[in-house]
């Protein structure tokens, strides 16, 4: 057993560190204050081949693995979310349903444009009274002459709405008791995407909720076979948790770099804080619940990597990670003190970009699911 | 033409250095990185060549050191290095700056460069010297903190950091040539590139291999030792001046500094 990681990872992590600190850092301040998409720094991560990590190189992707992607995420974290999510969401959520699911064509249309960044992709699971609990979509498909006709709303869609969005892959029930999944085309007639939501974090990312008027999309654009939708999206979310958990690694990290910084720097009754034990027990636990949280999601990714089952482990490393990364923000934002309130300091963003990952990819409650039922509990 | 490029993995710049005390060496079991420096010289080789004035067949990195040393060749053939050269013995380990410079001076003897590049310095030992130590084995004229590269004719047109201003020097090829890093802006490896590095050739060499006399490297034939080291020592008391009346303390302030001759 080897804990080191391949050359190829450790320089991939080089990599997105450098391109995270050099060019992310520097503006991820204006970008969460002016909630601005970060257009640049995307068709960056898209030149570096960071927007297609985990596909093969025939369809543009970089041929790298789930472990690959999960490091690249986790860097990107460190420093900011909204870049972050806005690469996560595109790959696991919205370039892989195509990936796994898509025939050769919809592979060819789609992945090129995907995989270089051109275009971003987006999932529509969520609706208003439907999450993880997919079975009560609401959104409708019904099939006619000319193609499959969609009616109904989504919700928290994260990458619909930019300038750059391409498709979007949305759950929509197609019968009775059979969902699928279709793929929409940005700029199909029928197919709004509502003004973006004032959230409590990730202000640089785009989520907006959808709506589809008597939307029509070309019978062939339906993904994978018909009423295949559910199995199709529980895949892609146990795929996707890897990614999140990821970010709160990634976050928590951040959390701790820059409050290890700050208290060798600040001076309190004449040494730097650093020196008092309850400053110091505070960094510790941190440092070590992030290692052993980092573990887990390598594990989740390499048993992905394996052709292994990592539903269970990826619901772990979810879970572990949201809570790891909520609770390490909050340590550092009190190591700040009064700093730790101010926006000016990068722990009062990591504050509110962390709650998000208790919630988002199912949450902790749902992951408790999954887990328990993996126990056979 | 060919250019080979001398790169070094150093410590993680955010990593507290330490030097173990039996050994007096700089301890590396901790996390490493290319040397920042040496990505502008691999930088400016990749310009020279895509510039196009010269005809640059081939970039060869070189780098000698432990096994893990490997990792910042990896990086050299990911920003564009054709193939790369590891220079690794134990026999080495603990060379100083003459010993090390004369090794990398035997392999880089063996593939007849029209051009050596390398970072100024290093991150970790900042002896800014090895150039010059390489440059005198290979019997080549050598420029130290390069900022800017110009192809004039079969040589080059350097633009050297100098104490005041810069120095403009043309030197003749074969040739030595330490980088500043505000030569240029490196390039990111993009992951294709990473992904496709293992397939370029690496060649791990032996101080045998390169022809290196055994008695002219490692920590017993090196000619500085590092005897103590200390502490840097704490700073004395700062003087505070309280600024009650401006102009009294702008005296103050200018009496300090004359008392120490500090005012030109």
């Amino acid at each position: 057993m080897n804990f080191d990681l391949p050359d190829d990872h450790e320089l991939i992590r080089r990599t997105v560190r450098d391109f995270a600190e050099q060019e992310v850092a520097p503006v991820a301040e204006e970008l969460d204050r002016t909630k601005a998409f970060p257009y640049a720094i995307v068709k960056q991560l898209g030149e570096l081949g960071l927007m297609g990590i985990p596909f093969p190189e025939e369809y543009g992707g970089a041929g790298a693995d789930s472990l690959a992607y999960a490091i690249a995420v986790e860097e990107l974290t460190r420093v900011d979310s909204s870049v972050a999510i806005t690469l996560c969401a595109h790959t696991s959520l919205g370039t892989q349903p195509i990936y796994l699911f898509g025939s050769e064509e919809q592979k060819a249309e789609w992945l090129p444009k995907l995989t270089s960044g051109e275009v971003l992709g987006a999932f529509g699971l969520t609706e208003p009274e439907a999450g993880s609990d997919a079975g009560n979509v609401r959104t409708r498909a019904s099939l006619n002459e000319d193609g499959w006709t969609i009616n109904g709303a989504k919700q928290f869609i994260t990458n619909a709405g930019t300038d750059i969005s391409g498709v979007v892959c949305i759950t929509a029930r197609t019968g009775e008791d059979e969902i699928s999944n279709l793929i929409v085309p940005n700029g199909t007639p029928g197919y709004f995407q509502g003004e973006p939501y004032r959230k409590m974090g990730w202000n640089a990312s785009d989520t907006r909720p959808l709506t589809f008027e008597d939307c029509v999309v070309p019978e062939e654009n339906l993904l994978g076979p018909r009423g295949a939708g559910f199995k199709q999206f529980l895949h892609v979310l146990d795929i996707g948790r890897i990614g999140v958990a990821a970010m709160g690694v990634g976050l928590a990290q951040g959390a701790l770099d820059q409050a290890l910084a700050y208290a060798k720097e600040r001076r309190a009754f004449g040494k730097p804080i650093s020196k008092f034990q309850a400053i110091q027990a505070k960094l510790a636990d941190m440092a070590t619940e992030i290692e052993a949280a980092r573990l887990l999601v390598y594990k989740a990714a390499r048993l992905k990597d394996q052709g292994r089952n990592f539903t269970l482990t990826a619901a772990q490393a979810k879970l572990k990670t949201g809570r790891l990364a909520v609770r390490c923000a909050e340590e550092a934002v009190q190591i700040h003190g009064g700093y730790g309130y101010i926006e000016e300091y990068p722990v009062c963003r990591m504050y509110r970009d962390a709650k998000i990952l208790t919630i988002g990819e199912g949450t902790d409650e749902v992951q408790q699911m999954v887990i328990a039922r993996a126990l056979g509990a | 033409m060919k250019i080979c490029v001398l790169v070094k993995s150093v410590p993680e710049a955010g990593v507290t250095k330490r030097i173990n005390p039996s050994t007096g060496r700089l301890e590396r079991g901790g996390e490493t990185r290319d040397n920042p420096f040496d990505t502008h010289a691999i930088e400016a080789a990749m310009q020279l060549k895509e510039g196009g004035e010269l005809q640059v067949d081939e970039i060869v990195a070189v780098t000698m050191g432990p096994e893990a040393a490997a990792k910042a060749l990896r990086k050299a053939v990911s920003l564009g290095a054709d193939r790369s050269i590891h220079l690794s013995d134990e026999a080495l380990a603990g060379s100083d700056v003459n010993g090390t410079g004369y090794a990398l001076a035997r392999v880089l003897a063996t593939e007849s460069p029209d051009l050596v590049l390398l970072g100024q310095q290093s991150d970790d030992g900042e002896c800014y010297t090895i150039g010059a130590v390489v440059a005198d084995h290979l019997q080549m004229p050598s420029l130290t903190q390069v900022i800017k590269i110009d192809v004039e004719g079969g040589a080059l047109r350097c633009e050297r950091q100098a104490e005041y201003g810069y120095d403009t020097v043309s030197i003749p090829l074969p040739a030595v040539i330490s980088v500043g890093d505000a030569i240029n802006e490196p390039r990111y490896p993009s992951l294709k590139a990473i992904m496709g590095a293992k397939k370029k050739p690496l060649e791990t060499k032996s101080a045998a291999d390169a022809g290196i006399e055994a008695d002219r490297v490692g920590y017993d034939h090196a000619r500085a030792h590092c005897a103590e080291f200390a502490e840097p020592p704490a700073k004395a008391a700062g003087q505070i001046i309280e600024d009650e009346d401006t102009s009294e303390t702008v005296e103050k302030i200018v009496a300090w500094l004359d008392e120490r001759k500090l005012l030109a």
